[in-house]
């Protein structure tokens, strides 16, 4: 039995500590948010938090986050509000198919955190997540949106 | 936790009676004469429109989604002629099940080729308009005034004489009941109010916070999941498989073999059976085509550069005697990989057979195939089959294959009355692709004297995507028509640009074992870099100015986005210090298209997009502000198969397996891109595909004009170019 601690909700999770913390919170805990894109932390749309660090869940095991604190994408949201990545995304309607989107959001959140008010070339050296439909000409947008907001 | 795959929103009571058998007798319930209601009992207005009390419209989309905002555009088409409240609209799928027990109310139900929008555009908008029509005339009806008194809009009828009100939530229980009517008189599109306005997307909210349900995120009672591993070599067989060896392992339920070539384990979580199926001993046995590596396949291909025999896709006057009797010959040799189409949600599919009924849940761009997989697959009549369509996360073409729902029926047989999702791994995905084809092109242009192009020879080797997918859509002859896509004479879907008076334009096919797919954009992407660089390399070779040499050949809109997209990136005005300009020009899937892009590339090779400045006609552009975005991603898909795509073949097998060998262009290489919309009317383009063909011509021309190199194989990170 491992403990996790997801969006502020302590979880006792029974599953083989090997099992990479992506599928833990897809298949054990059924928060289906964070995506399966690639399992080998290259396209990161898996990305959630760590102890409030983006972190591809994909390549990380389950008994390396016992006890640590994980946002993941549903948790982002406080009290009913949207985070101000979300509503960035939302007003810049940034999405096309959106497969990828909660893994860049937890990346953009992460990087909003570190730096506020990020340049195009803090973007590029902290934005590396694939997303095939190609929206990043919006998400830039939405970036410097956000850290405006 | 459980969550029921949105039968109750989706499923229409119609579809409950289906469920039970009562298929064409369902069809009417008996609330009352000729109304057909919703799973929540609102009555269908038409097949097409739904209109719930609280004046929720709900329009059914009959085509996917996938990321290219169709159901937004479809959307607004119906809305434009109902008349509605936009605020008020929600949308959702009907089932290829429900469609055909309804005598395909819904048409055509499949996505792809760019034609979502463009080939229902008019059935949706008489929809939309019928539906009008009979709610105006219910008010009518129970005001007792004539309907020609009455407007509406914005879901509001008006009684103009007396000023009396009502809203179409309150009359569309009576205007179910009305007959509908024929030949609506549609708008004129200057009277549009709805269509042409960039209104946001439909289907963004829940993608923000996780709670958008995808495939492969379904939950279902009792449900398992499943992993298979098909055979590397596509056309290979099953020899053995030890499923003893993972019988025990954690969670595993039962290994099963699907077909003669894959192997599935089954089990209570993917993880469990990903980790079962990566320890199970598979032995296959290839055949022949083990034998098959890139290097036999481009050999194969070039022997076709050169061959008699060729299916002719355009001809005017003699090219070759043309060529023959020139003063002077221009010859190049360009050539295309195969392409992933690494959809970043990869195939999956949940299914759940019983001894009378087959059912699939999931992403597919062609949900009538589906349906028809399901009946073949489980054995059952296809009307006690159905499909429930989810958002797909990507598609471009991939998901117009029914592969992966085969084989999740296979699977779900194994285990009668029990939901199995099949999930395939990344890897699975990379090496079990229908792939963007292989082909080389040679392309020959005969110069008089006077430097005036006398004869135009392109010639393509390679595969036949109809060959591989689609034998029935080859000519009787054997010829693939689709392999001449934006090369014909005349053809609404894409026409040659360039009048030249001896022209040939032909195809040696050269088929391989390794599948072909209609991969976004499809044949235009190689099509547009031979057609373009080459003319690139025409002009330089006489000296001319890569804008006027095209214009003096360009019939008028393909000339109209070329000019737009010169005049915005300031064509004949010098360029930024170290900055090069490149041109391309190309119709695709019904659109005109114009590419003008500005790089630079370091002496070592280092490569900067700095801005790509495109236009597109579509004839009508239903949602400017979303062709934007598709412009705009179009340039990120076709730029990454000019700098990194090329799937290559070993032992028969495709070598790349993951986003570390095939990999995808990222925000700081992403050039800024300024999207022209012009459409010019009287024609309906697609929008989500045809850029994507001027993408890599537009910098591959540039990075000529910045290095005075050619560079005519794709992908670039094996020409020395690698991004800044």
């Amino acid at each position: 039995m491992t403990t996790l601690i997801v969006n502020g909700q302590r979880h006792d999770v029974d599953v083989e500590p090997d099992t990479p913390l992506l599928w833990v919170l897809r298949d054990t805990l059924g928060m289906t948010g964070t995506k399966y894109g690639c399992g080998i932390a290259q396209c990161g749309a898996c990305t959630v938090h760590v102890n409030g660090a983006a972190t591809r869940s994909c390549s990380v095991e389950l008994a390396d986050v016992a006890g640590k604190e994980i946002t993941t994408i549903e948790g982002l949201a406080a009290n009913g509000v949207l985070h101000k990545v979300q509503q960035a995304w939302l007003d810049h309607d940034v999405p096309q198919c959106g497969y990828c989107q909660s893994g860049m959001i937890m990346a953009v959140a992460d990087l909003l955190k570190n730096k506020p008010k990020p340049t195009d070339a803090d973007i590029d050296a902290a934005i590396t997540n694939i997303c095939r439909c190609g929206t990043f000409q919006q998400v830039r947008a939405a970036i410097h949106a956000a850290a405006n907001a | 936790m459980n969550y029921a795959p949105k039968l109750d929103r989706r499923s229409f009571v119609i579809g409950a009676a289906a469920a039970g058998g009562g298929l064409a007798l369902g069809l009417r319930l008996p609330f009352g004469p000729d109304i057909v209601r919703a799973a929540d009992g609102s009555p269908e207005v038409n097949a097409w429109v739904v209109i719930r009390p609280d004046d929720t419209v709900v329009i059914r989309i009959a085509r996917s989604e996938m990321g290219q905002g169709s159901l937004t555009g479809l959307a607004q088409l119906v809305a434009e002629e109902l008349e509605c409240d936009w605020s008020k609209v929600t949308t959702e799928y009907p089932t290829p099940g429900q469609s055909l027990a309804r005598k395909r109310v819904y048409g055509d139900m499949s996505t792809g080729g760019s034609r979502g929008i463009r080939t229902s555009q008019q059935y949706v908008r008489e929809a939309g308009a019928a539906a009008r029509t009979v709610l105006i005339q219910a008010a009518a009806n129970e005001w007792k005034v004539p309907a020609s008194e009455c407007s509406a809009a914005n879901s509001v009828i008006t009684h103009q004489p007396s000023g009396r009100k009502t809203t179409y939530g309150k009359v569309a229980e009576a205007a179910a009941r009305l007959e509908a009517p024929k030949n609506v008189p549609l708008k004129d599109p200057k009277d549009w109010k709805l269509v042409g306005k960039g209104v946001k997307r439909l289907d963004t909210a829940d993608k923000l916070t996780g709670k958008q349900i995808y495939g492969i995120d379904i939950k279902m009672p009792g449900m398992l999941v499943a992993t298979i591993k098909d055979s590397p070599v596509r056309t290979g067989k099953i020899k053995s498989f030890d499923a003893a060896k993972v019988a025990g392992m954690p969670g595993v339920k039962k290994v099963v073999q699907v077909g003669d070539s894959g192997v599935a384990v089954i089990a209570d979580s993917y993880w469990r059976a990903h980790k079962a199926i990566e320890a199970l001993p598979i032995v296959w046995d290839p055949g022949e085509a083990g034998k098959v590596s890139s290097a036999s396949i481009a050999e194969f291909l070039k022997g076709g550069l050169g061959a008699e025999q060729a299916f002719v896709g355009n001809r005017a006057g003699d090219a070759k005697a043309a060529i023959a009797g020139a003063a002077r010959k221009i010859e190049a040799v360009y050539s295309y990989p195969y392409q992933n189409h690494a959809t970043m949600e990869p195939m999956n599919m949940t299914a759940l057979y019983t001894a009378d009924r087959c059912e699939v849940w999931g992403p597919t761009q062609n949900a009538e195939a589906a349906l028809a997989a399901v009946s073949e697959e489980s054995g059952l009549p296809i009307g006690k089959c159905d499909v429930h369509k989810f958002l797909c996360g990507g598609g471009f073409g991939r998901r117009g294959r029914v592969d992966y729902v085969r084989q999740a029926v296979a699977i779900a047989k194994e285990m009668p009355g029990t939901p199995i999702k099949l999930i395939w791994s990344r890897e699975e995905d990379m090496t079990h692709d229908g792939y963007h084809p292989v082909t080389q092109a040679k392309l020959t242009a005969g110069i008089d004297a006077a430097g005036n192009v006398v004869g135009f020879h392109m010639r393509i080797s390679g595969q036949s995507i109809a060959a591989s997918l689609a034998p029935d859509r080859l000519d009787p002859d054997g010829r693939d028509p689709i392999v001449f896509q934006g090369l014909t004479p005349n053809s609404p879907e894409g026409n040659f640009g360039y009048a030249f008076p001896n022209l040939l334009i032909d195809h040696a096919m050269r088929n391989t074992h390794v599948l072909a797919g209609f991969w976004r954009g499809v044949n235009v992407n190689h099509n547009a870099i031979y057609t373009e660089c080459f003319i690139d390399e025409v002009a330089d070779a006489l000296g001319q100015d890569k804008l006027a040499f095209r214009l003096k050949f360009l019939k008028p809109k393909h000339a109209a986005v070329l000019k737009a997209v010169a005049e915005r990136a300031g064509w004949g005005t010098p360029p930024p210090q170290g900055v090069a300009r490149g041109l391309a020009q190309y119709m695709a899937h019904g659109s005109y298209c114009a590419a003008c892009a500005e790089v630079s590339v370091s002496p070592r090779g280092e490569l900067k997009m700095h801005r790509i400045v495109a236009a597109i006609d579509p004839g009508y552009a239903v949602n400017p502000a979303q062709i934007e975005r598709q412009v705009a991603g179009s340039f990120v898909f076709g730029l990454s198969a000019l700098l990194y795509g090329e799937c290559t073949v070993k032992d028969g097998a495709i070598e790349q397996t993951n986003f570390d060998t095939y990999n995808s262009l990222r925000i700081r290489e992403m050039p800024n891109v300024e999207v022209i919309v012009m459409p010019s009317g009287g024609f309906w383009g697609g929008v989500g595909e045809p850029t994507v063909s001027v993408a890599a011509p537009a910098v591959l021309n540039a990075i000529y004009a910045a290095t005075g190199k050619r560079l005519r194989s794709v992908p670039l990170m094996h020409e020395g170019i690698r991004t800044a």
